[in-house]
């Protein structure tokens, strides 16, 4: 039914293209893929040997980057190979018939055998490659939760913590295995600084009033934080080595959950626009703020930017929580793409982990933002509700 | 010209602001050389330096820094002797209520009745929102009520605040019903670990 669909359109596009006005032989057609968040179409592959969990890990990393399967005709790469123990992997160029990737992979379980192949892929293809990065995230039960990594698949989740109390937004150090979070340890909002290598942790941040939303600058030396220590919910940036923090804001409207530009130069946070809910950016080292123009969407909240400093993804509120892109430069206006929020970018700034609401619990989804795919996280044992993630970058 | 009804009625509207504009009271040139009312007013009077003015932003008068959590850490919490005076909001806002005022200034009057001891407020949010938002909201609800607290009296350094965003809801309903509950600041009493416990009055 399909191809004599195919065939009278392309039979009606031809009778069209010859009255006037239409491109004519000679004439230069320009053809455009549509481009922007949430339009672009998959990188079709097709796969063939692998089984088990293999299979099912090599089709998640791979559709959660943009690309999607179908039959080996049609595919612009092939991905053959077998898993047995070990993992063979060999992904060629159907069209120009080049080998990309062709490896045995060891040494390791097999989920991480798969991950290994799939990053090796991406990165033939010139793109950063994710299965193997780790993510945060809060896990709660009741109440109470405590601060969770795992993979960015949510797979091998482990407790970092086992403090029995409420805890908030986990960020990573970037380029570290270390996390700051909100703890009520001590029956009080402070933020813990916590080096998972060695599992020693301080409370970082344990002024008078609440200390929450931490995030840590892009070279890790600097965090910016609210803070209410001087009367009101502020913007402040503290050194690394916890030495006074410099406040940024000044007033008793909101701020809330700062994150970085990647240049480390500002700092976009949640705030407001006379009575309207709006996104600033702040230098980082202070100055005058400016509001971002997230053109009439309602209650931007969550900020986070990209990587590669293009984007910055957040959460808007109508009836539902949404996630929204919008370029960092302001170019053009924002894309609302899919139910969820808290969203946080991977490190081929195209991958975002973001928390969705089901039935009174949160659970952990992943979405490529050019092709829209999304999948949820497989379901993460130890706590009944995941929200809040934290992608390491 | 021609004229669009859209742009005429455009062009309409900025000469009536600006003909509005030209007639405000305040822009009434002074006279020089009028008398004041009564003769016998001291002409000195506008020589007296005014008193010197609350250090503002112009968002409102400076706040009073939050005293060190570590100093009180000990000190037991009780959460049921104001609960009576538990303080709700309305949706997104951190404004006390007129109606709630005197709740808060029953809780000024027991500390000033017992100045050995220390208050926590807990500020709280509904469940809509997003967490860290909520975070933030519940802190600015709590501090709302410190502020309104040191107004009546209290000392700022024995007032600390935490915000819960929305992790510790009292209702459990998904409706305004259970929300409006939630909206809500907490007094915590603090004693000192020595003090003798309160007698009920």
């Amino acid at each position: 039914m399909k191809q004599s669909a195919a065939f009278l359109i392309i039979l009606a596009a031809m009778a069209g293209s010859r009255m006037p006005g239409y491109a004519q032989p000679g004439d230069n057609i320009t053809i455009e893929k549509p481009t922007g968040p949430g339009r672009e179409q998959p990188i079709w592959l097709s796969m063939s040997g692998f089984t088990g969990e293999a299979a099912q890990v090599i089709q998640f990393d791979l559709y959660v980057q943009g690309f999607a399967f179908t039959n080996a005709e049609a595919a612009q790469y092939l991905l053959s190979g077998s898993n047995n123990g070990d993992l063979q992997g060999r992904a060629t160029d159907h069209y120009n018939k080049s080998t990309l990737v062709s490896k045995a992979y060891s040494g390791a379980s097999p989920r991480r055998l798969a991950h290994a192949f799939t990053d090796d892929f991406v990165k033939a293809l010139g793109r950063t490659p994710i299965a193997q990065t780790k993510i945060a995230f809060k896990g709660e039960n009741g109440q109470n939760g405590e601060v969770y990594i795992a993979d960015f698949d949510g797979h091998n989740a482990q407790a970092v913590t086992s403090d029995h109390t409420i805890v908030a937004a986990p960020c990573w150090v970037p380029g570290h295995l270390a996390l700051y979070y909100t703890s009520y340890k001590f029956n009080h909002a402070d933020i813990f600084y916590h080096d998972l290598r060695t599992g020693a942790r301080r409370a970082f941040a344990r002024y008078g009033g609440s200390n929450i939303s931490p995030a840590a600058s892009p070279d890790g030396g600097r965090v910016a934080m609210i803070l209410s220590k001087d009367g009101w919910t502020d913007l402040y940036v503290g050194n690394a080595d916890g030495s006074t923090p410099k406040r940024l804001t000044r007033s008793p409207q909101d701020e809330s959950s700062p994150c970085w530009s990647p240049d480390g130069t500002w700092i976009c946070y949640a705030s407001k626009d006379g009575e309207r809910r709006a996104l600033r950016k702040i230098p980082a080292g202070g100055g005058e703020a400016q509001v971002l123009r997230t053109t009439g969407l309602p209650s931007p909240t969550e900020p986070d930017w990209s990587p590669d400093g293009k984007w910055i993804a957040f959460t808007v509120q109508f009836r539902n929580f949404e996630i929204c892109v919008m370029p960092a430069d302001g170019s053009s206006a924002p894309t609302q793409l899919v139910e969820g929020e808290d969203p946080s970018w991977a490190p081929n700034s195209r991958t975002l982990i973001f928390a969705r609401r089901q039935a009174g619990h949160y659970v952990l989804c992943l979405l490529d933002v050019p092709t829209k795919q999304v999948k949820d996280v497989s379901r993460i044992p130890g706590s009944s509700s995941q929200s809040q993630p934290s992608w390491a970058r | 010209m021609k004229l669009t009804q859209f742009t005429r009625r455009l062009l309409l509207s900025l000469a009536l602001t600006v003909a509005v504009a030209g007639c405000h009271p305040g822009k009434m040139k002074p006279i020089p050389g009028a008398r004041t009312k009564n003769p016998n007013d001291n002409p000195f009077a506008d020589l007296v330096p005014a008193p010197a003015p609350t250090p503002t932003n112009d968002l409102g008068p400076v706040t009073q820094p939050l005293p060190d959590p570590s100093k009180r850490k000990d000190w037991p919490r009780d959460a049921k002797i104001f609960e009576a005076n538990t303080i709700h909001f309305d949706f997104d806002s951190s404004a006390i209520k007129a109606g709630e005022k005197p709740k808060a200034a029953a809780v000024a009057d027991y500390l000033k009745a017992h100045p050995q001891d220390a208050l926590e407020i807990d500020g709280h949010c509904d469940e809509r929102g997003t967490e860290e938002y909520n975070r933030s909201l519940g802190e600015r609800r709590a501090l709302a009520l410190r502020e309104e607290v040191i107004r009546l009296g209290i000392d700022p350094m024995l007032i600390d605040t935490v915000s819960y965003g929305k992790d510790k809801p009292i209702a459990d309903g998904h409706d305004e019903a259970a929300w409006k509950q939630n909206r809500r600041g907490e007094f915590l009493l603090e004693t000192p670990p020595t003090s003798p416990v309160a007698s009920p009055r």
